[in-house]
């Protein structure tokens, strides 16, 4: 186990190379000269060539590449171009709203599309599962966008029954408050495509000959849906859940910027559209890293449900 | 089907082949029939309007600012003239962030011409109601459809071309080239997939349907390489490949001429799996406005100026643009499913 852990810790070395250099050459090479960004509209030669040797952009490649991976290592990546925050801070401080939003989200969302796939994966092949699958599709290819806008318009502005958008600073207020809608929103927008993906497991599980040894030996279809068929299909969705998640933390940017939530989501927002890299850059690398560890994770919380699961 | 129809023609002896049975099973699937009926008309559509024959006049100021679809009758508290200063001005309540640049631009240019134009010769009601600009909305949805599910496809063709010629090198030859495929999978993959685009995006910093394409159809191969990869593993250490081997295949032959046919059902799915993907992301990047251009017409774009609509109570818009996308989407998504069912061997 010790040395499957190493062995994978060891692989992660050339991969993040890769995602480093990757996001070097995109921000170094392909995107041209930041200095033209920083100084803006009117600028003179001069304030380039200070800018860019502030930057560090006048110096050879594989001493910017230097500099970069020493960014990395410290995790000090300087200030942000836009704000001159430093971008440590800024992760600091937008992590916990994201978080706010998502854990709950996540939850939520994971709890209901599994309660939904074990009832149509239960009635597979009949009407009704037909009518959720195409209910499902339906409600899948309608982008994310429309939701956000017509569940905000309807129930916030409308109806009233929740702020439009905002944020406070007690926990409790941003969680039940200001956080209800856009959980609300994440839940139903991620409810067709799970349901979906989960109801796939759960079919897997039940043509298993154990599902069958389990109900001629007279147990009840209660039992053997939440207790057999369940634990084995859950194996399957917390792992996805798991490697949904850094992909989740910045890919909420949507929702986050609907809905003026300052987490990191609409930080990257903000980011790209202000075009300020070392925002952009860090945020690729350590999401990058984040989807590693957690992949490890995920395999090694698969061999920990299962044993039949062989780590090689 | 054309493919199949060929494929089926050289199958003389006996058995049917994978298409003529692929083509068969799907036949018989009546919900994958129906979304392959809807999804030709629509694609007729967007080929009409490609081709100039319908929606060319789409960008028309034919009728009053945000004329109300026919069914409505026209816009009474439109017609007093109090109304007229408002429309030179429009109310823009939220802004998130992303300004049409030429916003001010053509409102002073409106302005302008508020005096020499009548309004009398704009029509009160357009079909499906108009845009801020009165600007037909039905054929601006066609038009955007044309955008979006152009966008796809083309970002899906270069999506699964990168994704299978690097599947089949990394299959077929293993070994080194397999190790350094693997690894740039391995890195494409470790970043989500919007964060990447959002950040190739940001370097890019320019607009344009071919930008959105390369930026969707560069980073988006990373699936189809994992299914071509594993299935060249598969099939390179078959007998007939053994065969073409030795009668002298070279490796390009035996990779693109032999294993090629028996691996492209994999990559048909794929492809219109990932029309879908594309589609939908090319909605996201363009309602952020990092998507095609300004004088193009496209669903994100739409839906962008949908959002200021909607809360001075003009639907029309979103609800044009999310129709459309709801039945093409759905369209593309049964038949991928009656697709694949169709095309799965395990199936049979």
């Amino acid at each position: 186990m010790a040395a499957y852990i190493v062995r994978r810790l060891w692989q992660f070395v050339p991969t993040l190379l890769g995602v480093v250099l990757l996001v070097f050459a995109l921000f170094n090479w392909v995107g041209g000269d930041p200095a033209y960004i920083l100084a803006g509209k009117i600028s003179s030669p001069e304030q380039i060539e200070n800018i860019r040797r502030q930057l560090g952009v006048d110096r050879p490649y594989y001493v910017q590449l230097w500099i970069f991976l020493g960014q990395i290592a410290t995790g000090d990546f300087g200030v942000s171009w836009a704000t001159n925050e430093k971008v440590s801070d800024i992760f600091a401080t937008r992590l916990a709203p994201s978080l706010t939003v998502l854990v709950p989200m996540l939850v939520l969302g994971t709890v209901m599309s599994m309660a939904a796939a074990m009832l149509v994966a239960y009635l597979r092949g009949s009407l009704t599962d037909r009518a959720i699958m195409i209910g499902c599709t339906v409600g899948q290819s309608v982008s994310i966008l429309v939701y956000i806008l017509v569940f905000q318009y309807v129930l916030a502005y409308r109806l009233g029954w929740f702020p439009v958008q905002g944020w406070g600073n007690g926990f409790a207020e941003n969680l039940l408050r200001y956080s209800a809608l856009p959980i609300l929103v994440g839940v139903i927008v991620s409810l067709a495509p799970d349901t979906r993906l989960y109801r796939s497991f759960f079919l897997d599980e039940i043509n298993q000959d154990y599902v069958r040894t389990a109900r001629a030996k007279g147990m009840s279809e209660s039992r053997v849906m939440w207790v057999h068929v369940l634990r084995n299909a859950a194996i399957p969705v917390i792992t996805n859940v798991m490697i949904q998640l850094p992909g989740l933390l910045a890919g909420a940017f949507l929702i986050e910027r609907f809905f003026s939530i300052p987490g990191i989501g609409r930080e990257v927002i903000l980011a790209v559209e202000r075009s300020d890299f070392p925002l952009i850059k860090a945020v690729t690398v350590y999401v990058a890293l984040a989807t590693m560890v957690l992949n490890l994770l995920a395999d090694l919380l698969y061999k920990a449900v299962d044993p039949r699961v062989q780590l090689k | 089907m054309n493919p199949g129809a060929t494929m089926a023609g050289r199958v003389r002896f006996g058995s049917a082949g994978l298409w003529a049975l692929a083509w068969r099973q799907l036949a018989r699937d009546r919900v994958g029939l129906a979304s392959l009926v809807v999804l030709v008309l629509c694609l007729a559509l967007v080929a009409a309007s490609g081709a100039g024959l319908i929606a060319r006049d789409w960008s028309q100021e034919v009728g009053v600012s945000y004329a109300p679809p026919g069914f409505m009758g026209p816009d009474v508290a439109h017609l007093a003239p109090e109304s007229v200063p408002a429309r030179a001005a429009p109310p823009r309540p939220e802004v998130y962030g992303i300004e049409d640049p030429l916003a001010g631009v053509l409102a002073e240019i409106r302005k302008d011409l508020a005096g020499e134009s009548t309004t009398e010769s704009r029509a009160p009601t357009l079909v499906f109601g108009g845009d801020k600009w009165g600007r037909d909305v039905l054929k601006k949805t066609i038009k955007g459809t044309e955008t979006s599910v152009l966008v796809g496809l083309l970002a899906a063709a270069l999506a699964v071309f990168v994704g299978t010629v690097l599947g089949a090198y990394a299959g077929y030859y293993g070994g080194r080239v397999d190790d350094f495929c693997n690894w740039f999978y391995s890195v494409f993959t470790s970043i989500p997939y919007l964060l990447l685009v959002l950040a190739v995006a940001a370097v890019l910093n320019q607009k344009g349907t071919v930008t959105v394409v390369l930026i969707l159809g560069l980073t988006g191969w990373t699936g189809v390489f994992r299914l071509v990869r594993a299935e060249y593993l598969k099939h390179k250490a078959r007998e007939y490949i053994l065969a073409a081997d030795a009668i002298g295949a070279s490796h390009a032959s035996r990779m693109f001429v032999h294993i090629f046919p028996n691996v492209s059902h994999v990559v048909l799915v794929q492809l219109s799996l990932h029309v879908v993907l594309f589609i939908k992301s090319e909605v996201i990047l363009s309602f952020l406005g990092f998507g095609v251009g300004v004088d193009t017409v496209s669903w994100g774009s739409m839906l962008n100026e949908a959002q200021n609509e909607l809360i001075i109570g003009k639907w029309w818009q979103l609800a044009a643009a999310t129709a459309a996308m709801a039945v093409l989407v759905t369209a593309f998504s049964l038949f991928t499913d009656a697709l694949r069912d169709a095309l799965d061997p395990r199936l049979k």
